[in-house]
């Protein structure tokens, strides 16, 4: 069966510094991978190479078996790649439901409609609500997102890249900067996700890692230092030297 | 999604809202009306101001386009007058050369022109922003301009083309001495122009402007197509700057270069500013009391105009960021029709280091005052003075006039601007 | 000399006088904006406005005209600092289109000021002898003035080269330029660096402003004629670097001049299509950041 994602010999440097060196992935359907390592080793350039805001210098991307290496972002995502930043990229001055409508709008392609108004396209309005009810948003529906508490904007976060039904989701990690009070939200969100969907999470805290992933890739100085299951990873003596003077949890 | 249907009522009532204020969105409110009225009502009140009124009604469809670019879209330019001056000198030629003086189509051709030139330069120039993109659109119109210099025996350079005719309106309204029928051409044009713009704003092609404005990095991410939807909108606003210009020729029967003015790219933004931008009626309300407020000052001393509108300028920005429109939203706290992005009102309060603020304006004041006290006494065959005499006095009023306007105006800045943190932001 | 080396030879040295004017006026515009982004479109008021002091202090006080232009830029770059502090930093955050208004807004309160003082009338300066009239330099004969700007123009720019290169405050200067937050971090303190350019800026700007008056005459609306020359300058250069405003300066004040002479019919298209030329290709300029 295809993989939902391969990324193949992804290089990428800028001038002589190297920051993505020789990577390979794989994400099969239904993938819980985390992405781990030290910081500045080079993850969230990664996820830049595959989702198409970097160009790789050499190597290949794979999405369902389609080669998308030239492809610009929107293309990508049109076709099923989704994303979440690091920090939180929203329409800060619309309401939550109008965040959410647009993700589907652009899906659907009524987003190049000029004439008639987002107001008659219940189907939408109904979806997004959905969205926002699995999330426990409903209540914020309205609210401006910059007004929201930067935790439950992280879900609005999460609510947007669900909303383009997604092959395969790259989250950034979706717990960074959320209050501990709020962070089972995430959690709980990211654990409830459709079983279909290939899965790639950076992540700093292990106990997120440990519970949610199958598969854990580290990534060191931008080349995979080593790939397993949680308890290989766990067990690993060289993994543990590479985090040394890391901080471990999440704070 | 089982489990969210068997919640309380509650839930089902915030979904229900939800829903309700999407649906409701686009709806016609009743304020909305009242800028129709306006004009109508000024039709009557003031019948010898007419041509000027249709005037004003063409600088507000201008305002408009540049409202779709600007205001939606976030894409800052300065040369729209570009395609306001295509779109004039269209119909122009088309009635000298060709002999096609029916205004109705002549407006139409217009616009299709001026958007066909806006498709083509857009989809090159829109892949910049900030500096180069500003540069890149002042010199279009520049060019244009100086290209039709070149060829002023076909575009009668800035002496321009007098005395163009065009055929009545729809084979029976005639023009006549006093602009009336221009007057209900003109709001009729407008009034078709707006129907289709305020049907795009609210679609949802008219919400993804909004999201390439807040956060084009987060539309990339979603699968938008963002230049070919800036270069959409682009068209569409030139095509409407395009049919402003026409109205202007066909109601002025004369063109000049100077439709091509950066001046003219500068005002409509300014006008745009003053109402709000990213609202349906901004362009109404900044380009009416633009021009009115030009048409009373300039008489007076055009020197003091041009004071009068950089004045303008820095208080719009210091105090007025979206516009008047946001103004009347702030202090009455109502909603107006059209908005793009929604921004709750906010509170006022007064901190004791503001006391620090205002005394470091009115030192700035004052020495600005001192140094422009000596500027009037120097020279006096250079300059004008004014009714104090002796170097000392003058400069003493100077300087305590300055150190007053400094205060004052500091004082007012931050009246308006302390806000209480609702989520932290001062402006 | 023959006829068209002659011609060609006016030309390169008017337009080299020209470009050193655009230089020393706009290299401040650039230098700012490229090190803090904000776009001051008053900088044509400060050259104007330093235009009006030379007046009023050769033609009023007597003083001579060297010694006007040092004290207008020293004045210019003075009050400019008081601009930035309590005026500009507030919109340092803001939409690059609110820093383009106010400051537009500001040029027009000056051009309206100055002409209610000065009048509209085109203002001259009286020259010291030593600047009238032709210089013999071997081969031809020029105009003093315009070797004088010149050779006025070459100091500067190697004063300048020789700062931005070769100090630390130069060094600084680059390094924030190039990555502010970086600088920031290595205890860059940018802040006070920028007040600092933005004062030198504004002061060569009045120089420029007081240069240019023997060369065009001075009204207040020089402000905003010339403003949109300093613009495409600082943009077909590219922001916050020297050499390129150099560059654009020299390429705009040569072909200028050089349009002009052949087809004066043309006014400023040929200006206007480097721009646009330059900034298609090559979108943030000549040496400009990536």
């Amino acid at each position: 069966m295809t993989a939902a994602l391969e990324v193949r010999s992804l290089n990428r440097s800028f001038g002589a510094l190297h920051v993505t060196r020789d990577v390979n992935l794989t994400l099969e359907r239904g993938a819980r991978r985390a992405l781990i390592g030290p910081n500045g080793a080079g993850k969230t350039t990664l996820i830049n190479l595959i989702t198409g805001v970097l160009k790789p210098s050499s190597g290949s991307i794979q999405l369902d078996g389609v080669d998308i290496t030239t492809m610009s972002q929107a293309e990508r995502a049109r076709r099923g790649l989704a994303r979440t930043f690091q920090i939180n990229q929203l329409f800060r001055g619309l309401t939550v439901l109008e965040n959410v409508c647009m993700v589907i709008a652009e899906r659907d392609g009524h987003a190049n409609n000029l004439w008639r108004p987002i107001g008659t396209r219940r189907v939408i309005l109904e979806e997004a609500l959905d969205h926002l009810d699995s999330l426990r948003l409903t209540e914020d529906a309205l609210r401006l997102v910059r007004e929201l508490p930067y935790g439950r904007q992280r879900l609005v976060e999460i609510a947007m890249a669900l909303a383009q039904r997604p092959r395969v989701l790259l989250l950034d990690e979706p717990a960074a900067g959320v209050p501990s009070s709020e962070s089972h939200l995430i959690l709980d969100a990211v654990a409830a996700l459709d079983p279909e969907i290939a899965v790639l999470i950076i992540e700093h805290d292990m106990d997120v890692v440990f519970r949610f992933a199958k598969a854990i890739t580290v990534l060191v100085h931008g080349a995979v230092f080593t790939q397993g299951t949680p308890e290989e990873i766990q067990r690993d003596e060289k993994v543990r030297e590479v985090y040394l003077g890391q901080e471990h949890h999440h704070g | 999604m089982s489990e969210a249907k068997s919640r309380s009522s509650a839930f089902i009532e915030a979904r229900d809202r939800a829903t309700d204020y999407l649906v409701r969105r686009h709806y016609l409110r009743w304020t909305e009306a009242l800028p129709w009225l306006v004009a109508v009502a000024c039709f009557f009140l003031f019948p010898n101001r007419m041509t000027f009124g249709s005037q004003v009604l063409i600088m507000i469809m201008f305002a408009l386009s540049l409202d779709l670019i600007l205001g939606y879209a976030g894409i800052v330019t300065l040369g729209h007058a570009a395609f306001f001056g295509i779109g004039a000198y269209t119909v122009a030629l088309a009635s000298l050369r060709l002999g096609w003086s029916e205004p109705i189509s002549g407006l139409a051709a217009a616009g299709v022109i001026a958007a066909c030139v806006g498709v083509v330069v857009g989809w090159f120039i829109l892949r910049y922003r900030g500096l180069t993109l500003l540069m890149l659109t002042i010199a279009f119109a520049a060019m244009l301009q100086e290209s039709g210099n070149l060829r002023s025996d076909l575009t009668g350079g800035y002496d321009g083309l007098p005395g163009l005719m065009f055929d009545p309106l729809l084979g029976t309204f005639q023009y006549d001495l006093y602009g009336h029928t221009n007057f209900w051409y003109a709001l009729a044009a407008l009034a078709v122009v707006f129907y289709f713009v305020r049907r795009l704003v609210y679609s949802p092609f008219g919400q993804t402007l909004t999201g390439i404005r807040e956060n084009v990095r987060r539309m990339h991410a979603i699968g938008s197509p963002v230049h070919l939807r800036l270069v959409t909108v682009y068209a569409i606003s030139a095509g409407i700057a395009g049919v402003a210009g026409a109205l202007f020729t066909q109601t002025n029967a004369y063109v000049t270069l100077t439709v091509f003015d950066f001046d003219s790219s500068a005002k409509v933004m300014v006008m745009l500013i003053l109402g709000g931008t990213g609202r349906l009626y901004g362009p109404f309300l900044g380009a009416a009391v633009y021009m009115v407020l030009e048409d009373y000052f300039s008489k007076m001393s055009p020197t003091f105009w041009q004071f009068g509108i950089g004045i303008l300028l820095v208080l719009t920005v210091l105090f007025a960021r979206r516009g008047l429109l946001g103004l009347a939203e702030d202090i009455g706290g109502m909603r107006w029709g059209g908005r793009a992005a929604d921004a709750a009102p906010r509170r006022l309060v007064w901190k004791p280091e503001h006391w620090k603020a205002l005394g470091a304006s009115a030192f700035d004041g004052g020495v600005l005052g001192f140094l422009v006290g000596f500027a009037v006494n120097m020279g006096h065959a250079e300059l004008m003075t004014a009714y104090v005499t002796g170097l000392p006095a003058q400069v003493a009023v100077f300087t305590l006039g300055g150190a007053a306007i400094g205060a004052g105006i500091n004082a007012f800045y931050l009246l308006l601007t302390s806000r209480s943190a609702v989520e932290g932001q001062a402006s | 000399m023959p006829q068209f080396a002659n011609i060609a030879v006016s030309i390169l040295f008017d337009g080299l006088a020209y470009a050193m004017f655009l230089f020393i006026t706009a290299v401040g515009l650039s230098v700012t904006m490229g090190l803090m982004g904000f776009v001051n479109l008053a900088h044509g008021a400060f050259a104007m406005a330093g235009g009006f002091i030379v007046v009023s202090l050769t033609r009023s006080y007597g003083i001579d005209f060297i010694p006007s232009l040092i004290i207008a830029s020293v004045t210019i770059g003075l009050v400019s600092v008081r601009f930035e502090k309590r005026l500009y930093r507030r919109l340092y955050k803001s939409t690059d289109l609110e820093q383009v208004l106010l400051t537009i807004g500001l040029a027009f309160m000056a051009i309206a000021a100055f002409t209610y003082f000065y009048g509209p009338i085109p203002k001259s300066v009286p020259l010291p002898h030593w600047l009238e009239g032709d210089v013999n330099l071997g081969f031809r004969r020029f105009p003093t003035y315009r070797a004088f700007l010149i050779g006025l123009g070459t100091v500067l720019i190697a004063i300048l080269w020789f700062v931005f290169e070769k100090t630390n405050i130069g060094a600084k200067i680059r390094a924030a330029v190039d990555n502010r937050r970086m600088a920031e971090s290595v205890g860059i303190n940018v802040d006070r660096l920028f007040t600092l350019t933005f004062a030198v800026g504004s002061g060569l700007a009045a120089l420029g402003g007081g240069l240019a008056i023997q060369l065009f005459g001075l009204t207040p609306s020089f402000a905003v004629l010339y403003l949109v020359l300093f613009l495409i300058v600082v943009a077909v250069g590219g922001l916050g670097s020297l050499k390129g405003t150099l560059l654009a300066a020299l390429v705009i004040g040569i072909i200028d001049t050089g349009g002009k002479y052949a087809f004066p019919v043309a006014g400023n298209l040929f200006i206007y299509a480097i721009t646009a030329l330059v900034l298609l290709i090559k979108p943030t300029g000549f040496y400009g950041r990536e």
